[in-house]
């Protein structure tokens, strides 16, 4: 938030309702700057906080996600027509995961849209975009307010989340299966918080969402009743390597918005994401439509995989041959993470066709740095199924009590 | 000129320095109207020099200060003051100043583009004390009430300083010295004819292949061995340099084909 | 659905007014079965005659029809269908403050100005020959980029080609002068404001754009080179009405079925393609292709909704510069009043009040900040001395285009509708002391009541500004350039189409042709 005393000159990053807790706990001091704001990219070490995802519980300050407010008589048609995902069956209680395109068909962005009653949304982005969607507006009974700093979030995620939450008096929380959210009472004060059974590490989790004034109160309740189930605050680093595992994918990283990108043709469409699933050509007309029904006839040109890599060093910033002399490049990879659950060396990468399909093999050209003597190696890459890591806890509903 | 080509030049005291290559800088009506005799000029050409676009719109302050003004509008400390501060009210403010120039009016509310470089650079100043340049939009060249005088002069720049001090309370006391320019000084001290910053009007038809004249957008002259370099020349004015850059290869070009014929 | 017995039409046309009407027409006579649905109860839209006090008839919008291609004219055999004009080669004469009126026919001007005479013979030889290249352009449909079709590109080159044909003298001055704005093209050319001041009104008329703005030397070529290069203004007998129950009897003849009262209130998309319209009675009636001669905020934001449009288009759309500045003043007159120094025959023609460019961009000034011009600029005529049959005997009309008069009037046109009639009267009155003493009732067309009463939305006579920027390839929007939209089987036939608005009927030859083809 801002403060009078403080000019925006002067601190040009905001600071998020938790950022005062967070600081007390950063051993390291490792903050980076998030849709402006300022967030904990490491707080003690990437590998404890990695585990306390997969073996406990992790919490992350998620406030920085930019949120709109969307509501009206018109607000179901309107989000109807901007996603490329039928949002009829979205009741309230509710979460999406969706994609919107621009009229080339062309990405925006990703998101989450919270159905909080009939014609009442709550569409969590990456992005700022209002301009985008107020363009989409034109013609629908809709309102439009992006309340990022009115609503203070948390993920809390990993095998002890639900337990913990049951413990600080989240009762009935176990009954949430995935994508359905909920208004909760949290004893004794009664602070209101919504929960929503989201996240972003593909585990056994949840998201809740606060009134900034009460966001420390919540923490803290967290932090005491988690002390017995391992209960830790991660970082963005840490997070990066679940959600590879999870095989989600991170604007700017894995995709450039088409309201961003500067040079022609590294734009991405949903198809050549492999999120051909979340498009809907049978819902009636959305933004792009037109141009993907097209893309699809003609079949997409690339498409972003999954890759199992040959050995343990993680392919960062890395091409792809088609051979092992590397002389025909078809392709790269956009994240990539030595995965510490599979014990897999996997990627997220951008691959031309033909060799996008499922079990085709590439070679990876990846550098070593060996004290500072830099080595190349060929590895064998090879496209597998995503996500990498799935465990069956993540929909287990009740969940098990760890 | 001898025998049809450029040969040099004669100084206004009476001095000739002899040249293979003229090229001039001064704006193409200075560099055709005054610096050649017409006889050595097509009509047509010489038609279209006089119908180039060169209206003067801008006029110029020089402040000397003795302490940094203060804004309210930015927060004490904020390095905005450090940067080009405008005052452009609203595209209507700005489509109205523009009316007065229209009719022959120094604008009542003129748009302001202001600077105080001696924050950056102090040695532009005594120590303590500050230099504000302030570009103004708009300052007609001809006005329609007759003749610049000193009085319209000193009237046009309190215009300016009144509408910097509605922005900054204390300005206007820590004026130490200002220098006024309309066009006509920025012509009479500069040489920019009608006062025009960029030596003819940056519209579609005086810009590109049409700048200065169409069919000599090539930097050179109808006169064998004399060129133009000045922002009356493609691309135009600013502090660019790239007319003079593109002459100078257009010049070396020529000159390496005629010694190789 | 389709109501029992209820025929199904190949083409149905939203619209009737003249582009409309050509439209019909050429696809009537390409052979499909066409309904046009026509909201008021007579044809015309735009260009219609009305009665505006008892006895009183007038061209209610347009008032001149000098736009519309010859060949258009004699291919649907507009004279055999009843057409006659009353009038045609109508003088233009600009109205000058101390009785000094200026002839614009050529033998008035070298008497009074020689120079300007010369100057203006060049002027109009050099236009003729641009006019006569660029003509093609405002005919032919737009090429479409990006799609590297054949048409397009040989559209492309042959614009080239018929430019550089223009040989190098003509080709450099079309680029010098083509983004220029009109005062400083006529003070290059011109002395006398008189005749600046009337040259200017070509440039402006029916825009939102003021003799400095630029883009108003290529408005004014547009007007020439749609003409063909000789402007030849004339006024068909019973008003610009008569025009269009001859385009209907054309439309009729070739088989198309015509309904008035017959507002259409949406058009039907069924698998992404248009399949017909629902009338505001509630009536379906079923189509092939639908074609609207509605303006396009009007065609694609409000008949066709943008759920079915794309937002970026959509938004491109609603961004359209619509907003009107030309208001129509109608008088009914008891007898002709007296213009003192004006002969009859120029009274006949076409009189300008714009004395000098400098008056038109002050008019044009008050209407950048929502006001209406303090000192208006005026298109008049008294078409009742051609065509008497307008009026009752003895009695007259005038009709009048008045600039400018913006769409959003910042204090409302509520309240200052009588004070800019009075001022538009008082204006012509200074040239005609008795106007007031003939006057038998006065009726004032501003934008929001021409965008009422003929459904246009923003009420401009072109139905999108025509500035570079919505024009030829991008008219109305990039998507829509080519007579043809987003969703498949719906057109476009109307002013906000290329080449624009002025009762041409372009555009609706243009995108029967469009239909004919890829429906073919």
């Amino acid at each position: 938030m801002l403060t009078e005393s403080e000019p925006h000159f002067r601190q040009p990053l905001l600071k998020t309702p938790f950022h005062e807790r967070a600081r007390a706990l950063s051993q390291v001091d490792s903050f980076v700057a998030w849709s402006g704001y300022s967030t904990v990219d490491v707080f003690t070490t990437v590998e404890q906080e990695y585990f306390a995802i997969r073996n406990s519980t992790s919490v992350y300050d998620l406030t920085p996600m930019v949120k709109y407010r969307i509501v009206g008589a018109g607000a179901l048609r309107f989000l109807n027509r901007l996603m490329t995902r039928d949002m009829r069956n979205l009741a309230p209680g509710k979460v999406a995961y969706s994609v919107w395109c621009d009229d080339s068909g062309h990405l925006i962005d990703d998101g989450t849209v919270f159905c909080l009653a009939v014609n009442e949304y709550r569409l969590c982005t990456a992005e700022r975009q209002l301009d985008w969607l107020c363009a989409s507006a034109i013609g629908f009974d809709v309102e439009i307010a992006e309340v990022t700093e009115e609503v203070a979030a948390l993920a809390l995620q990993g095998p002890t989340s639900c337990a913990l939450l049951q413990a600080l008096g989240f009762d009935g929380v176990e009954r949430l299966k995935p994508f359905e959210l909920r208004q909760f009472a949290m004893p004794p004060a009664a602070l209101p918080v919504m929960v929503s059974r989201t996240g972003f590490t593909g585990d056994l989790g949840y998201e809740l969402w606060m009134q900034p004034a009460d966001a420390e109160g919540v923490w803290d309740a967290l932090m005491e009743a988690g002390r017995t189930r391992g209960i830790r605050p991660i970082g963005s680093r840490a997070l990066n390597i679940a959600r590879i595992e999870a095989g989600f994918l991170l604007p700017n990283l894995d995709f450039i918005s088409a309201g961003h990108t500067l040079r022609i043709g590294t734009e991405r469409s949903p198809l050549e994401l492999g999120l051909g699933w979340l498009v809907d050509f049978g819902k009636g007309h959305f933004t792009g439509r037109r141009a993907l029904l097209e893309e699809q006839r003609r079949g997409p040109a690339r498409l972003l995989v999954g890759l199992d890599i040959e050995g343990n060093k993680p392919a960062h910033n890395t091409l792809l041959y088609a051979d092992r002399a590397g002389m025909k490049q078809v392709g790269s990879v956009t994240s990539a993470t030595w995965s510490p659950t599979t014990k897999r060396n996997l990627a997220l990468a951008m691959l031309d066709a033909p060799h996008f399909a499922m079990g085709a093999a590439v070679w990876a050209e990846i550098y070593l740095n060996r004290e500072l003597t830099w080595q190349r190696r060929m590895a064998r890459a090879r496209v597998v199924e995503r996500p990498f890591y799935a465990p069956a806890r993540r929909r287990a509903t009740p969940p098990a009590d760890f | 000129m001898r025998g049809g080509r450029a040969a040099g030049v004669r100084l206004a005291g009476g001095e000739e320095i002899k040249a293979r290559v003229v090229v001039s800088n001064l704006d193409v009506r200075r560099t055709f109207l005054e610096t050649v005799a017409p006889k050595h000029l097509p009509p047509e050409f010489l038609a279209q020099v006089r119908r180039f676009k060169i209206r003067g719109s801008s006029g110029k302050l020089n402040i000397a200060l003795d302490g940094l003004p203060h804004f309210p509008a930015i927060p004490h400390g904020s390095p905005c003051t450090r940067g080009d501060m405008h005052v452009t009210d609203t595209i209507d403010m700005l489509e109205r100043a523009y009316d007065d120039w229209k009719e022959g009016r120094w604008s009542r509310a003129p748009y302001i583009d202001m600077l105080i470089p001696s924050q950056i650079d102090p040695t532009m100043a005594p120590n303590g004390k500050h230099y504000m340049s302030v570009f103004v939009q708009y300052c007609p060249y001809k006005l329609a009430d007759g003749e610049w005088t000193p009085q319209k002069r000193q009237a046009f720049g309190d215009t300016v300083i009144d509408t910097i001090a509605r922005h900054s309370p204390d300005f206007k006391d820590l004026i130490l010295h200002a220098e006024i320019r309309t066009p006509h000084e920025i012509e009479a001290e500069v040489g920019l004819t009608e006062g025009n910053i960029f030596q003819g009007e940056l519209t579609f038809d005086q810009l590109l292949f049409n700048r200065p004249i169409p069919g000599y957008a090539q930097y050179r002259a109808p006169v064998r061995g004399m060129y133009m370099c000045g922002a009356s020349t493609h691309p135009g004015g600013g502090v660019m340099g790239a007319p003079g850059a593109n002459a100078a290869s257009a010049i070396l070009r020529d000159l390496r084909l005629a010694q190789s014929t | 659905m389709t109501a029992a017995g209820t025929p199904r039409y190949d083409c149905i046309v939203v619209g009737g007014g003249h582009n409309g009407l050509v439209c019909a027409a050429y696809l009537a006579r390409g052979g499909r079965s066409v309904l046009v649905l026509e909201a008021a109860g007579q044809v015309g839209g735009a260009a219609v005659t009305r009665e505006f006090a008892p006895g009183f008839q007038v061209s209610a919008c347009a008032h001149l029809l000098h736009l519309m291609p010859g060949a258009l004219m004699r291919e649907l055999g507009l004279s055999a269908q009843g057409l006659k004009l009353a009038a045609q080669h109508l003088p233009t004469t600009a109205l000058s403050g101390d009785g000094a009126h200026l002839s614009l026919a050529p033998a008035g001007l070298a008497q009074r100005l020689p120079a300007d005479a010369v100057a203006y013979g060049e002027w109009q030889a050099l236009g003729q020959r641009l006019a006569a290249a660029l003509h093609p352009v405002l005919t032919d449909a737009p090429p479409r980029l990006g799609t590297g079709s054949w048409r397009a590109r040989a559209s492309l080159l042959r614009l080239g080609w018929r430019i550089r044909r223009l040989g190098r003298c003509d080709m450099r001055e079309l680029l010098r002068i083509g983004g220029m704005n009109v005062q400083d093209l006529l003070d290059e050319r011109f002395e006398s404001p008189l005749l600046k001041g009337a040259l200017a009104v070509d440039a402006v008329l029916g825009t939102n754009l003021g003799p400095r703005s630029p883009g108003t030397v290529l408005t004014l070529l547009y007007r020439m080179a749609a003409a063909g290069g000789a402007e030849a203004l004339a006024q068909p007998a019973g008003g610009l009405g008569a025009l269009s129950t001859a385009l209907a009897g054309a439309a009729t003849a070739a088989g198309a079925q015509i309904r008035t009262q017959a507002p259409v209130a949406r058009i039907l998309v069924s698998a992404d393609r248009a399949s017909g319209v629902v009338l505001a009675s509630g009536e379906e009636i079923a189509a092939d292709v639908v074609v609207s001669s509605a303006d396009p905020k009007t065609t694609f934001l409000g008949l066709l909704g943008s759920e079915h449009l794309d937002a970026g288009f959509t938004r491109r759309v609603a961004q359209l510069r619509t907003g009107g500045l030309a208001a129509k003043l109608h008088l009914a007159l008891e007898r002709l009043p007296q213009f003192p120094d004006l002969d009859r025959q120029a009274l006949r023609g076409r009189l300008l009040i714009a004395p000098s460019p400098q008056y038109i961009e002050r008019a044009f000034n008050h209407a950048k900040y929502g006001e209406f011009s303090a000192a208006p600029m005026l298109e008049i005529t008294v078409p009742t001395l051609a065509d008497p049959t307008l009026a009752p005997p003895g009695k007259h009309v005038l009709s009048a285009i008045v600039q400018y008069a913006p769409y959003s009037l910042r204090s409302g046109w509520q309240a200052q509708r009588q004070s800019f009639t009075d001022l538009a009267i008082d204006t012509i009155g200074a040239f005609a002391p008795d106007l007031r003493d003939c006057l038998h009732s006065a009726q004032l067309l501003t934008p929001p009541d021409i965008e009422r009463e003929f459904r246009i939305a923003g009420g401009h006579w072109h139905h999108a500004e025509l500035a570079l920027d919505q024009f030829f390839l991008v008219r109305p929007v990039p998507g829509a350039a080519q007579y043809q939209g987003p969703v498949a089987g719906l057109y476009l036939c109307g002013a906000g189409c290329h080449p624009g608005g002025g009762v041409m009927g372009v555009a609706g030859r243009n995108a029967a042709r469009q239909v004919l083809r890829e429906a073919a």
